[in-house]
């Protein structure tokens, strides 16, 4: 397929997705099954990953801003900010583009495959609408979430590689966090974070539900979808930071 | 019944279907057969309208589902059954959720409801106890049955089975055949088999139609294939030695020369063996 039937298969896809459910009550039901897998699924690895995205950028900050004429509270800004504009959303969108993406397109390819898209087709339910807009919905609904998570705790990991190192003290810590603070970009961050989840589910999704062959193109159909994600997510941060800053 | 007219389809230029022309019959179980590739899938996907054809009209009991609307075609496929050649249960649920899936899906029933019925049709299938069971937990034969629960839990008007022995063993497969067989006729249902497994062919083959390359090349039932002089048809279904000779010895038994009951040791007495091995139309003295 080359780039425009591509994206033309991805927006039909899109568009087929939105039809009068067969059951609301299954589809409540798929949805928060999608939800609880994609963001208690992922809740251990942004914790993780959070922390230490924290701690390092205070020791990295500690170590550049080595001037005595430097207020220490300056590390708790460039953390927070840090954090808050560019790590908790592009890198834990990034992450989850791996860990979320490649399961989507595993699971839809493994069901294409299995024929189970097949029997569903047949029993007269709309595929698109029952296993690619829970999937889309639960992603939209769990990733900010996760990614407001990873803000708090991203911010934590600082104040904790801080303290610990013996960098500044909590209380300057906190200072630093109140000092400049501008709500603007955590809005910033929520309008990344809604982009990158639609990215990561719908780009997931697609390359899932159009497997063709077997279990070596459901390997390379996730692959494919973890790097497009990735290349979309980089892509939309750009655009995103020069239209929205 | 299902009256397949003039159909066409290709893909990318390949004939795979060209000008098919039958009738399932109700009540009946129809089997589609012919070499791997021949266009069996293709036409059974093209009657379920997995895949649109690019010419002719599939009518189901009169009505045309190439030209109906998304509407009337959700409609009938909640009247259509399928067996699938993997089974294509649902990996995440139980025995019990797959079978309930379509009830769930298309019936405002109570859960006790939902339930009676599931197990009326596993215990039909012959699996029941088995309701918790993951598909991953259960055998080949056991899936099958599983995917016919399924398919038939809404009582279709049409069950299709895409080779619906395929990875069993003989003994599973006649039990998977009686199964399927015997679910026609009591539900008086228009049965479409896809197969290339000859003890179906005749054993359930009330009518068959018969594909090579992509065209219709005979039709017939499981009694007029013994007497077919079709090369193709007989180079296919009687491709070994020992299913030649099982043909010969089916065509004696049909013909009132042979009978089942008698031993091999008195139709040999009688010149049995010359007329197996021999003319085959050859009447007995």
């Amino acid at each position: 397929m080359n780039i425009f039937s591509t994206i033309g298969a991805y927006l039909s896809m899109m568009k087929g997705m939105f039809t009068k459910p067969e059951n609301f009550k299954m589809y409540w039901k798929e949805l928060m099954h999608q939800s609880v897998e994609i963001g208690f699924g992922s809740l251990g690895i942004v914790a993780v990953i959070s922390i230490f995205m924290g701690a390092v950028s205070a020791v990295q900050t500690a170590y550049q801003l080595a001037s005595p004429l430097l207020p220490r509270e300056t590390i708790a800004q460039i953390v927070r900010d840090t954090v808050i504009l560019e790590f908790a959303p592009t890198l834990v969108c990034i992450v989850l583009a791996g860990v979320v993406g490649s399961k989507i397109a595993g699971e839809l390819g493994n069901m294409r495959v299995s024929e189970q898209i097949d029997a569903l087709e047949i029993m007269g339910i709309n595929t698109r609408n029952y296993l690619v807009m829970p999937k889309i919905l639960g992603a939209l609904i769990t990733i900010p979430l996760l990614v407001i998570l990873s803000m708090v705790l991203g911010i934590y990991g600082g104040r904790l590689a801080g303290t610990l190192g013996g960098i500044l003290s909590g209380a300057t810590y906190d200072r630093g966090l109140m000092e400049n603070f501008i709500p603007k970009n955590v809005w910033f961050a929520l309008a990344k974070a809604y982009t990158f989840a639609f990215i990561i589910s719908s780009v997931s999704s697609f390359y899932g539900y159009n497997v063709k062959g077997g279990a070596l193109e459901i390997g390379r159909a996730s692959t494919t979808a973890v790097i497009t994600s990735c290349i979309l997510i980089l892509f939309a941060d750009y655009i995103l930071a020069f239209f929205l800053l | 019944m299902i009256e397949i007219k003039n159909v066409s389809k290709s893909f990318g230029g390949n004939e795979i279907l060209i000008d098919i022309n039958a009738v399932m019959e109700t009540g009946k179980t129809n089997l589609i057969i012919g070499t791997s590739g021949s266009g069996k899938t293709v036409l059974q996907k093209c009657m379920v309208g997995l895949f649109e054809v690019d010419k002719g009209d599939i009518l189901f009991d009169g009505k045309d589902l190439t030209t109906m609307s998304e509407e009337d075609r959700k409609e009938l496929r909640q009247q259509i059954g399928m067996l699938f050649q993997g089974s294509a249960l649902f990996d995440s649920m139980t025995v019990e959720d797959n079978v309930k899936f379509p009830l769930d899906m298309f019936t405002k029933w109570s859960h006790a409801k939902k339930i009676e019925r599931v197990n009326d049709v596993l215990e039909r299938v012959n699996l029941k106890d088995t309701n918790s069971r993951f598909p991953a937990e259960i055998s080949g034969g056991m899936k099958k049955r599983v995917g016919i629960a399924r398919a038939i839990v809404l009582k279709p008007k049409y069950l299709f089975c895409d080779e619906p022995n395929s990875g069993l063993d003989p003994q599973t497969s006649m039990v998977i055949d009686k199964l399927i067989h015997e679910i026609t006729k009591e539900n008086n249902m228009t049965t479409i088999i896809n197969t290339h497994d000859m003890n179906s062919v005749m054993e359930i083959g009330e009518n068959i139609l018969y594909l090579y390359n992509g065209k219709k090349e005979w039709e017939g039932t499981s009694k007029e294939i013994i007497f077919s002089k079709h090369d193709k048809l007989n180079e296919f279904i009687f491709a070994s030695e020992f299913l030649r000779d099982a043909k010969d010895m089916r065509m004696l038994e049909e013909k009132g020369i042979i009978d089942n009951d008698r031993n091999m040791e008195e139709i040999m007495r009688d010149g049995g063996a010359n007329l197996v091995m021999g003319d085959e139309d050859k009447e007995p003295e």
